[in-house]
């Protein structure tokens, strides 16, 4: 129980940035002299709602593909792997504003150019963990396991993949925390989330919109770090055996 | 006919020959330890009999079929592996390790856990407190244990051993050693094993190969390797203190005596006048442990400090070893449970490498009957 505390104060935080009531009344007190503090085109509930869809989705595929690829980087630990980390890394370099004015003419305005702008910048911090990760399972563990008579595949299952785990989740949380601040550039393509009350306050000059939008990111960003440490923790408990 | 077979067999890397021309016959049952200095090609020879490592030319056979018609898998599955560096898999705990292999072989998960219990029983850890714990949490020696458990779990006809005892210290490579030499004793597996500690070779191998230049130079029981080096290269590796290293080849069962004991407290009976009775006696607890020794006519009391005692499947170097730590001219015998059964004379010893110097007759038991060929240029 006092493992997930962490967590347990991370959705207790989360379900005060998507109450209205709370989040409003929160604000009143920073904005006294604001008549109503709280953005009310859309509920809180309803950006927090479009804002996980969008980094959340986007750091699924973005696992799924840094998995894959980091798999790769694996195969070969010479040219390959520099490859497949320099296109990772290039995919990173370019800001996700510059790649939105890019895809924009390609897939329109909405949810779809922003998904694959976070995507992009998703992939690298995966594709290091699972390359960090499987480089570091010991060689000798590897030569005992192919000379007791496991095959490639065993071995890469039973052995390489459960040693590389937490590095693996480790790279799917840096992807996560990434990909929730940078989602509120969705708004600016009218995907919504929690970039909406940012874009508005700043247009309005109401200060207490881009404060909700701003603290709202930054919980969110910070309770999914929480969960997936703790998660990250479950996962690496089979390598650290029983608590000391 | 020979279970593995090397047949002109070479490897080369770059521009170095590991193994060149390589002929050698592993007899079922042998053990046979492959030594020679670095470079000399031992652990490719042994990576090349469960195909980590293929020949560039030549052919090696198992059990009679050429070793390329095998599948790898099935090959190494029915050879036990063990590394010097154990290479333990870290997220698993002691009993899943050991069961791997019957795991793989789709044993049924409740026959390979009691198994695994056996065998940790086997290699003197009791299955109780190790089962569960993970590789991290265990000394060098009880990991290497569990590694040589974890290699003979599906009871394989063959057992690759690569330095196997090299990273523990010496103390722990002796005692390895001698339950290694216990266990074999009872199980007789084909063991080829690779070291370069000649004391290690002397003490277990039915057969020496010494290697040089990825050929063997020698190939000879421990005792002919000892007495008669077949070249230069083989004397100077062999070294000086030939007669000390064949004390490793005896077992202290086949060279102690009983012995008279008493319990604390006791009075010792003085020397009769003849002067051919105990020079002194034993002390020993309740249930049979030794305390201490007693010149005729003492009260029996304990030692400060318990002596020294070895097992019946110690060598006799380590005999002479503790004597001389001691600084006693005899050492106490006790059984697995701890009870003296005997004591080791600095005379026995003598004795009896006097014996396996003049012909090596102790040994003729294990070799005889092995004819090994060998192909020197």
């Amino acid at each position: 129980m006092k493992r997930w505390k962490g967590a347990l104060v991370a959705l207790a935080s989360l379900a005060f940035v998507t109450n209205s009531r709370m989040m409003g009344a929160f604000l009143g007190l920073l904005f006294p002299d604001i008549a109503e503090p709280l953005y009310p085109l859309a509920s809180p509930l309803a950006l927090f709602s479009q804002h996980a869809a969008l980094a959340i989705g986007a750091s699924l595929v973005a696992a799924v593909i840094g998995f894959l690829a980091g798999v790769v980087a694996n195969f070969n630990r010479g040219t390959l792997r520099e490859l497949v980390l320099s296109v990772g890394a290039f995919a990173q370099t370019v800001p996700p504003v510059a790649v939105l004015a890019l895809l924009v003419p390609v897939l329109g305005f909405g949810t779809r150019p922003v998904m694959l702008a976070l995507i992009l910048y998703g992939i690298l911090p995966v594709i290091h963990g699972t390359a960090a990760g499987l480089a570091s399972v010991p060689p000798d563990a590897l030569d005992a396991a192919k000379g007791l008579g496991m095959g490639a595949a065993t071995r890469f299952l039973r052995i390489e993949l459960p040693l590389a785990l937490p590095a693996i989740a480790a790279g799917i949380r840096t992807s996560v925390v990434i990909n929730v601040g940078t989602a509120a550039i969705g708004a600016t393509m009218g995907a919504g989330g929690f970039g909406r009350p940012i874009m508005a306050g700043l247009v309005q000059f109401r200060t207490s919109y881009v404060v909700q939008g701003a603290l709202s990111a930054a919980t969110m960003a910070i309770a999914l770090d929480w969960i997936l440490a703790e998660l990250e923790r479950w996962l690496s408990l089979g390598d650290s055996g029983t608590a000391e | 006919m020979a279970l593995i077979e090397y047949r002109g067999v070479s490897k080369r890397y770059g521009e170095a020959w590991a193994v060149h021309d390589l002929d050698l016959d592993i007899e079922e049952g042998q053990l046979v330890v492959l030594i020679g200095p670095s470079g000399s090609g031992k652990t490719t020879t042994l990576r090349m009999a469960n195909r980590l490592v293929e020949p560039d030319s030549g052919e090696v056979r198992y059990a009679g079929r050429p070793l390329h018609s095998w599948r790898p898998e099935d090959l190494r599955l029915g050879m036990g592996y063990v590394i010097q560096s154990v290479g333990l898999f870290p997220h698993l705990s002691v009993l899943e390790n050991v069961c791997t292999v019957p795991r793989l072989l789709g044993t049924p998960r409740a026959v390979a856990e009691r198994r695994a219990d056996e065998l940790l029983h086997m290699v003197g850890l009791d299955p109780a407190s190790y089962r569960q714990r993970r590789p991290r949490q265990l000394s060098g020696g009880e990991a290497q244990r569990v590694g040589v458990a974890r290699a003979l779990a599906a009871d394989p006809p063959v057992l690759l051993m690569d330095e196997p005892f090299g990273a523990v210290d010496p103390l722990q490579r002796a005692r390895l050693q001698d339950e290694f030499l216990r266990i074999q004793r009872e199980i007789h597996k084909t063991v080829i094993f690779v070291t370069h500690d000649l004391d290690e070779a002397v003490r277990l191998a039915d057969t020496v190969v010494l290697m040089r230049d990825g050929r063997p130079a020698q190939i000879a029981t421990p005792a002919k390797l000892l007495a008669e080096p077949a070249d230069d290269f083989v004397r100077a590796f062999v070294g000086e203190d030939r007669s000390l290293k064949r004390l490793a080849r005896v077992d202290v069962g086949g060279a102690f005596r009983p012995v008279s004991v008493l319990r604390a407290g006791e009075r010792a009976p003085e020397q009769d006048a003849s002067c051919d009775g105990p020079t002194h006696h034993w002390v020993i607890d309740g249930r049979g442990k030794p305390l201490g020794r007693v010149k005729p006519g003492d009260i029996a009391t304990p030692w400060r400090t318990l002596p020294t005692a070895l097992k019946p499947y110690a060598s006799l170097k380590e005999a002479l070893a503790c004597m001389l730590e001691e600084g006693s001219t005899v050492v106490a015998v006790i059984d697995d449970a701890g009870v003296l059964i005997g004591e080791i004379s600095l005379t026995a010893i003598a004795a009896s490498s006097g014996e396996t110097g003049s012909g090596g007759a102790m040994e003729l038991s294990k070799t005889a009957g092995t004819t090994v060929p060998q192909s020197i240029p």
